[in-house]
């Protein structure tokens, strides 16, 4: 076996499991505390990475802004879906949250292809992360790099915050009994849409990480989400840990089949799925139900 | 997801007063543009590939003399199944008489069947296998615009002639990838190249970074892009990431449209050889049309190769069908007279149609133009050379199609 190729096969597959774990990580916080499979989730990354480009080329705004400001606009965009739409749903079925999110998805990405149709929009790499370093096995693109390493950073740091602090404790409540935690003076329907709002700004957050690799286009999150889903099946729904560490092992799985057996390269996760749900229905790392 | 059709109705109003002297000939004709029409082929056909079948229409002159053409499209969505039935449903419930458009080859050549089996008229514009006019060749069809023997005899023998004498594929894994990988391994070869290695990636990849680290390690001289659309683009942007094109291998994208190019970006994609029959900026005619295109276009964007070659095809379908005086909805008999007739119009030319179906014109080799070259929003290309359109093509002594032996 030619072990040069194969440490180059793992580090790609982690680069494409940091926009897994992003992702899984937003839907796992939406899923853990409002209960609602967003559907819209792949239509929100899609959006931060046209809000890169639109900052980028409209208000003539570069990378590192467009990494803060493009997930605050979409977060708030998301904030003002949730106040107006998600929060009529709580208490029903998670079919009702999951076919409004499905729809809105739809409407989104209809109105993006319209007005920019399917092929694209080219985004630079920022200067500062042009290039690449030798890493002997393998030419390593400097801007690679640090999308795993900032991916990680955020991942852990939300982990952090929900699992470690005193808000992440109250949103924790929250979910488990609104009532209560109302009785203690705590704006609970405020803290679900700023939940909320924090996922669709992860989603983002990952749209702008991706804009410099993949086309800036329409689909490029309908064609991710349902592996996404996926992961998020694998790993546990509603667990935050479990959702970053199956990203990033699930990411690396692929890359291993691109090597071994490019052809199953896009089924291998679903494949995946089947087998753990066959064995651990309720995920990896998921409480049973 | 239902397919989606619209209808668009042309000159109902001039067939209504028309209506009056209505003579026992039937001078009606509905046109199927099937084609994706949301998916990764949809700039490079769909929605521009309707309007350009609707200009068609227009500049035809054929609704001033009495003609009804109604003009209906369809989603296959990249999907053999999907494309076939529409293809059943337009043939025996709307009584389409032609289907022009359909990228994908997989989808292309079912649909192909079922044109044959319902003796409609079929004129492809936007499939690359050229087995639709060899092994699967049909007496209903015509393949207008380009094809995979074309983009491999051209391109590839072009960059084999420049020293890239070892070749490594990177090729789509179903129909159209198969064809060109297999057309261009066979100039290669011809020409004393040699192919060192091949990976097949599935439809519609957003990561192509371990696909390009093994074409790397296989140390290949040119890594040949058997793929299309947003698959192209994505290999060209992530080989130009990794560094590839500047360590000295060089890409060969077998094959590219206008759409792609501006989805790269001049700064990435700059000096690109590719092979097209078609660019917007040949000469004054094409000018002239892709103007009143563009302006028709959402995004204002000039039509591809593919949406010129619907236009093109059905210019020269409506001349038939006008000297005929009349439509016999014999596909057979109207295919066999596109055959007879020499073809010209002002975005292709001269050209002839083969008895295979294999229309022949020209085929420009292109060079992507530096950012600092080009001009306007859409000036891309340097023309770098010209083939003759009976060099281009497959040679008819060479062709498998089955029509040929009688």
């Amino acid at each position: 076996m030619n072990y040069q190729a194969l440490f180059a096969q793992l580090l790609v597959g982690l680069i494409n499991g940091s926009f897994y774990a992003l992702l899984s990580l937003g839907l796992a916080v939406i899923f853990g505390m409002l209960n609602i499979i967003n559907f819209a989730h792949g239509a929100l990354y899609m959006m931060g990475a046209f809000a890169a480009y639109f900052l980028l080329n409209v208000a003539g705004i570069g990378y590192w802004p467009a990494l803060i400001l493009a997930p605050i606009a979409v977060g708030i965009f998301g904030m003002i879906l949730e106040r107006t739409m998600l929060q009529w749903l709580s208490g029903l079925d998670h079919l009702y949250g999951l076919l409004l999110t499905f729809g809105m998805a739809l409407i989104i990405q209809g109105v993006f292809q319209n007005y920019f149709g399917s092929s694209g929009l080219p985004y630079a790499i920022p200067d500062e992360l042009k290039g690449g370093v030798n890493l002997g096995f393998m030419f390593l693109p400097i801007y690679r790099g640090w999308v795993v390493i900032f991916s990680l950073i955020v991942c852990i740091a939300t982990w952090f915050v929900i699992e470690r602090t005193r808000l992440g404790a109250n949103l924790r409540a929250a979910t488990e009994n609104p009532t209560l935690v109302r009785a203690f003076g705590i704006n609970v329907p405020r803290m679900i849409t700023l939940t909320y709002g924090l996922g669709v700004g992860l989603a983002a957050l990952a749209g702008v990480l991706s804009a410099p690799i993949n086309q800036v286009r329409p689909l490029m999150g309908a064609d991710l989400i349902i592996v996404v889903f996926a992961v998020v099946v694998i790993g546990g729904m509603g667990s935050i840990m479990g959702s970053i560490i199956t990203g990033f092992a699930l990411g690396i799985v692929e890359g291993l089949t691109k090597y071994f057996y490019p052809e199953a390269s896009n089924t291998v996760v679903f494949v995946l799925m089947v087998l753990v749900l066959l064995v651990k229905p309720s995920g990896l790392t998921g409480r049973a139900a | 997801m239902t397919n989606r059709m619209t209808t668009l109705l042309l000159g109902t109003a001039l067939a209504l007063t028309s209506a009056g002297i209505a003579s026992a000939q039937d001078k009606t004709i509905k046109i199927g543009a099937l084609s994706d029409q949301s998916g990764l082929y949809a700039d490079l056909g769909g929605p521009g590939s309707t309007l350009a079948a609707q200009m068609a229409a227009e500049d035809s002159g054929l609704m001033k003399k009495g003609w009804k053409i109604d003009i209906v499209s369809g989603d296959h969505q990249n999907k053999p199944d999907i494309g076939v039935n529409i293809a059943r449903q337009w043939f025996d419930v709307d009584k389409v008489d032609v289907i022009v458009d359909v990228p994908n080859s997989g989808v292309a050549l079912a649909v192909n069947n079922v044109v044959k089996e319902k003796n409609g008229v079929y004129i492809n514009s936007g499939a690359a296998t050229s087995d639709l006019t060899n092994a699967q060749c049909s007496p209903n069809t015509v393949h207008w615009t380009y094809d995979t023997y074309m983009l491999a005899n051209s391109t590839g023998q072009a960059l084999v002639k420049a020293g890239g004498d070892s070749w490594f594929f990177l090729t789509a894994d179903y129909a159209f990838g198969a064809a060109l990988e297999r057309d261009t391994s066979a100039v290669i070869n011809s020409s004393g190249g040699k192919i060192v290695g091949s990976v097949k990636h599935p439809l519609n990849t957003a990561d192509f970074s371990s696909f390009l680290l093994q074409a790397q390690s296989s140390k290949a001289k040119v890594i040949g892009l058997a793929n299309a659309g947003g698959d192209t683009t994505n290999s060209i942007k992530q080989a130009a990431e990794f560094g590839i094109t500047k360590s000295g291998q060089k890409l060969a994208a077998l094959l590219l449209f206008i759409t792609d190019v501006k989805a790269i970006g001049l700064e990435t994609a700059q000096g690109l050889n590719f092979t097209e029959t078609f660019y917007w900026d040949l000469n004054d005619e094409t000018r002239a049309f892709s103007k009143k295109f563009a302006a028709r276009m959402k995004n204002g964007a000039p039509p591809t190769m593919v949406q010129a070659g619907v236009y093109a095809g059905l210019i020269h379908y409506f001349k038939v069908m006008d000297a005929a005086g009349s439509n016999a909805h014999d596909g057979i008999k109207i295919v066999n007279a596109m055959k007879g007739m020499p073809t010209e119009d002002p975005l292709f030319g001269k050209g002839t149609i083969q008895p295979n179906g294999r229309k022949i014109h020209e085929a420009h080799l292109f060079e992507v133009k530096k950012p600092a070259e080009s001009k306007s929003a859409w000036d891309f290309y340097k023309l770098v050379g010209t083939v003759a359109g009976d060099k281009a093509f497959t040679p008819l002594d060479k062709s498998t199609c089955a029509l040929l032996k009688k």
